[in-house]
């Protein structure tokens, strides 16, 4: 496991050194979404009895616990196919499980990052929730969960253009629908059904529950740790069919 | 040692090694000579573990490389071609993250990235980023990066590529030194020159097939100790003579204006393929 540990540290160097960068870049969608949408919809806007802002915030992190885990695919690419970095990875006596657990510790790391971002920006704003351990779990199965996905698609795919083309058909409609903005259950019945293939939508509603300090559904749970290890093993393929 | 039987290599319906057979002894400094193409790297490739072979075996140190894959890594460093160093990062983050991938402890790691960056005469930009050094110095930094570890073997593919000649003979200095310390090096290189300085022996590639194994001297020996070229007709013309009285003696009895110079590489490779090395 010293050389997942290794991939981990290359990461979390990257992530220093581009910190200030990084949690500008965090901090802007979220609070373009709150000022938009939060601010916006009005105070007296209220969701499943609390203000919107009350609700729009753990869809927020929901949402940027997903997009910051995937992200990491973006990094992936650039090491793979802008600066070759990936082939030092290639080259090091390490196995392709140690490789991967490396690049979803770092996916899970930028998504906890981009967690705390909001969860200030909601103070600011004067919004406090119940950040407790069921919250985090589910914001961690989030991150493992896309950026063990992340992982497959950056060994899949063939180019830059490609990743881009995939978030936006995959990530994108993912964040808009997956109960991030909206409560599901106003949805028609046959896209309620529609959207609990989503992901997002459990983890968001994983995430919703916890931080208003409601039982969360243990099945979501599990769907999510399911799915994630699913995609995790799926990863360790992808990265063998990444050799030439 | 390097040893290397019946490989082959196809990118779709490009046949770029053809069933290779190859050994490298422990300490032998052997360059790998082709034009662009010829299935160079590819070699290298597939024996650092990059590249997977269609069929064949290779062994470094007698670990398969598929079958006992991590072995068989801690036995080579690899220089690649592009440079593929974190720019980003300084020249210690990427040393330090290389040991880190081959299993070296902190003490081990550090006393280590000081002996090379002493060694190959970087020890001033040690917390320099990458991205702020020079095409030579980057090259300097792969080289030492590469080996971190120790390896028994290792892999230099086109090390001087677009480098000046004076950072070209420089990196040809390191090289020797690596060798002198015990390594046994294989070398990918176009440049004739390169081969010929270096290389104690030499392997042709020519379409994903070894045309030629021996040392320079043996296989310019084959061919004679000068050639004369000689325009006629747009096309350059050469002849081969054991010795530079023959070579006079021919150019006494021709009209038209010759030039005479040593046999080398160059034209052993054309003799065999009738290509250029450098195209």
């Amino acid at each position: 496991m010293r050389g997942c540990f290794a991939i981990y540290y290359r990461e979390l160097l990257i992530l220093k050194k581009k910190l200030v960068r990084q949690v500008a870049s965090m901090s802007v969608a979220p609070l373009l979404y709150i000022l938009a949408f939060g601010y916006g919809m009005g105070k007296e806007v209220t969701v499943a009895g609390r203000s919107y802002l009350e609700f729009l915030i753990p869809g927020l992190v929901a949402m940027n616990s997903m997009t910051q885990a995937f992200a990491i695919a973006s990094e992936i690419n650039i090491a793979r196919f802008y600066w070759r970095i990936f082939e030092e990875f290639q080259a090091a006596p390490i196995r392709n499980r140690a490789y991967v657990t490396g690049e979803i510790l770092a996916g899970i790391t930028r998504a906890v990052l981009s967690v705390a971002v909001i969860l200030v920006i909601g103070a600011a704003f004067g919004v406090f929730l119940s950040y407790n351990p069921t919250f985090w779990l589910g914001v961690v199965l989030n991150g493992f969960l896309f950026s063990s996905l992340a992982v497959c698609m950056a060994m899949t795919v063939k180019s830059h253009a490609d990743q881009a083309l995939l978030t936006n058909f995959v990530i994108t409609p993912m964040a808009f629908l997956g109960g991030t903005f909206f409560p599901v259950d106003r949805m028609p019945g046959w896209v309620q059904s529609l959207l609990q293939f989503l992901p997002l939508t459990h983890a968001s509603s994983v995430i919703r529950n916890a931080s208003f300090g409601e039982t969360t559904d243990p099945f979501s749970h599990l769907l999510l740790a399911g799915i994630g290890l699913i995609m995790f093993v799926a990863a360790f393929f992808c990265v063998d069919r990444a050799r030439e | 040692m390097i040893r290397i039987e019946k490989l082959k290599k196809s990118y779709r319906s490009v046949e770029a090694l053809k069933g290779i057979d190859l050994r490298v002894g422990p300490g032998e400094l052997f360059a790998y000579l082709g034009p662009n193409g010829s299935g160079k790297t590819t070699t290298i490739r597939i024996l650092t573990g990059l590249a997977r072979a269609d069929s064949g075996d290779a062994y470094l140190h007698d670990y398969h490389i598929e079958r006992d894959t991590l072995q068989a890594k801690r036995q080579c460093g690899l220089v690649p071609q592009t440079l593929n160093l974190d720019h980003e990062l300084t020249v210690y983050e990427n040393l330090d993250i290389h040991g880190r991938l081959f299993q070296m402890d902190r003490r081990q790691r550090r006393r280590r990235i000081d002996e090379l960056l002493a060694y190959v005469e970087i020890d001033d930009r040690r917390n320099s980023p990458v991205k702020t050094l020079s095409g030579g110095l980057k090259r300097r930094v792969m080289v030492a990066r590469a080996l971190m570890h120790h390896p028994r073997i290792l892999f230099l593919d086109e090390p001087t590529v677009g480098l000046d000649p004076a950072i070209r003979r420089r990196i040809w200095s390191l090289i020797k030194r690596i060798q002198q310390e015990g390594a046994t090096i294989f070398l990918t290189t176009h440049y004739i020159e390169e081969a010929e300085f270096l290389a104690e022996r030499v392997a042709f590639l020519h379409q994903g097939n070894i045309v030629a194994v021996d040392s320079p001297g043996n296989l310019m020996a084959g061919l004679g100790a000068w050639a004369l070229d000689r325009l006629t007709n747009g096309e350059m013309e050469t002849q081969y003579f054991r010795s530079r009285e023959e070579a006079n003696a021919h150019v006494d009895r021709q009209q038209g204006s010759f030039s005479l110079r040593r046999v080398n590489l160059e034209d052993v490779f054309i003799a065999l393929t009738g290509k250029r090395v450098q195209q």
